[in-house]
């Protein structure tokens, strides 16, 4: 099984994330907080994080969260990515706010 | 007072995925797709329904709540209830007859909380699907998953509340059955209903309008319950909370999401209410209990995650 580690540098987790499955599965599972759990099906936008460097699939991500220009800039939502190489994500606080 | 207004009719909910959609609200709620529109929208209905549809899925790219629709006794109540609405000052919106499939004209409107809600007189009668109007047996064969009875209700975060209440109470009809009020005396949530239910539709006080919390839908026994949590862990589905207990309503539940993150609940029990009973009042304070009654404290996700 091929898996990929994600770090995330704003609280110093790292956990392994198996090819196909989302980066909050991979959290869930693994018994991480890190990054808030909402719908876990990219419409709440709770799940919010940036991404620094790796790269990753997108699922269907609602647009009110994720436009476009978010995307572009490695803001996405946990609960719909996939890796495809080694992650690290940064998930800021506010992103519960999201959901406001 | 009664106006006319009979029960939820419909709900028009917005999914990122048509197909995902359909699977989760057929095989898991156990609904049962009845047509398809030129929009590409799915109609279903759950199996003790005689309308041919109440629930309706368009694909889009954000998930939530297009509007909710309300059934009326017949053409005059619509006819005045239209009046009224429009004395009341709301702008009400004409849909012709056939914009949903099988259901007759309706009129839409948005209250003060960013929702939009529907009333109309006339849809499609199927009848019960798999039983007969005459000597029905008990249930049909072939339902799947959870087997949801019926569609019940939707529960709505939004500003405003006062102004909403007086439009569902003062011109729709409706009475309050349970209210939760905060230290200042601010109702900051409202559980009104059309019928004996405890509530045909509910608010929760939020800054941001036109929020999508939950659409509920009614199973017979808290067996039942504990069965939908069963099919919820088989299909790896995206849980909630519960089952667990309700104070307002005091129904058993369990909410689970569908897989465009838009919110479900399936529930059985929940009190009865007639117009002369006085609405039940619920601390904010104690908030916890009213909408938890067994952990008697509020999960974050209840009150944030949303569409
Ligand atoms: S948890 Fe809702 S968008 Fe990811
Ligand atoms: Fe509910």
């Amino acid at each position: 099984m091929v898996a990929y580690q994600v770090y995330n540098r704003t609280t110093g987790d790292r956990f392994s994330c198996e090819e196909g499955q989302s980066v909050l599965k991979a959290m869930e599972s693994k018994g991480y907080k890190c990054v808030p759990v909402g719908c876990r099906g990219g419409g709440c936008g709770f799940c919010m994080i940036k991404v620094i460097s790796g790269s990753y699939e997108c699922g269907k991500m609602s647009k009110r969260h994720c436009p476009p220009e978010a995307l572009e800039n490695g803001e996405v939502l946990a609960c719909r990515i996939y890796p495809t190489k080694d992650l690290v994500i940064e998930c800021h606080s506010e992103a519960g706010n999201a959901a406001d | 007072m009664r106006k006319g207004v009979m029960r939820p009719g419909h709900v028009q909910v917005r999914v990122l995925d048509i197909d995902e959609a359909v699977q989760h609200y057929t095989e898991l709620l156990g609904m049962i797709e009845t047509d398809r529109d030129d929009q590409g929208r799915v109609y279903l209905k759950a199996w003790t329904e005689v309308d041919k549809f109440s629930l309706v899925l368009r694909e889009a790219d954000e998930p939530g709540c297009d509007f909710m629709g309300f059934k009326v006794l017949d053409e005059a109540a619509l006819n005045q209830l239209e009046k009224d609405l429009v004395a009341h000052g709301l702008e009400v919106e004409q849909l012709p007859e056939g914009e949903l499939k099988d259901c007759g004209r309706r009129i839409r409107f948005t209250v003060a909380s960013g929702h939009a809600f529907e009333l109309y007189a006339d849809k499609t009668y199927t009848g019960k699907w798999g039983v007969s109007d005459v000597n029905p047996e008990a249930w049909p064969r072939g339902l799947k998953g959870m087997k949801a009875v019926r569609f019940d209700h939707c529960l709505f975060y939004g500003p405003n509340l006062a102004a909403v209440y007086d439009v569902f109470v003062n011109v729709l009809g409706f009475h309050l059955a349970e209210q939760v009020i905060d230290p200042e005396g601010t109702r900051i949530a409202q559980f009104l209903t059309a019928s004996m239910k405890e509530h045909d539709i509910a608010f929760i006080h939020s800054d941001k309008p036109g929020q999508f919390h939950h659409a509920s839908f009614f199973l017979e026994t808290w067996e039942d319950v504990l069965r939908a949590a069963d099919l919820i862990s088989m299909t790896d589905t995206s849980i909630d909370i519960g089952p667990t207990r309700h104070g307002l309503t005091h129904g058993k539940t369990i909410y689970f999401f569908d897989p465009s993150g838009n919110r479900n609940e399936v529930f059985c029990g929940g009190d009865y209410t007639y117009p002369d009973h006085k609405p039940i009042t619920w601390k904010a304070e104690d908030l916890g209990k009213a909408i938890f009654y067994h952990d008697r404290v509020l999960n974050e996700r209840f009150l944030t995650v949303l569409t």
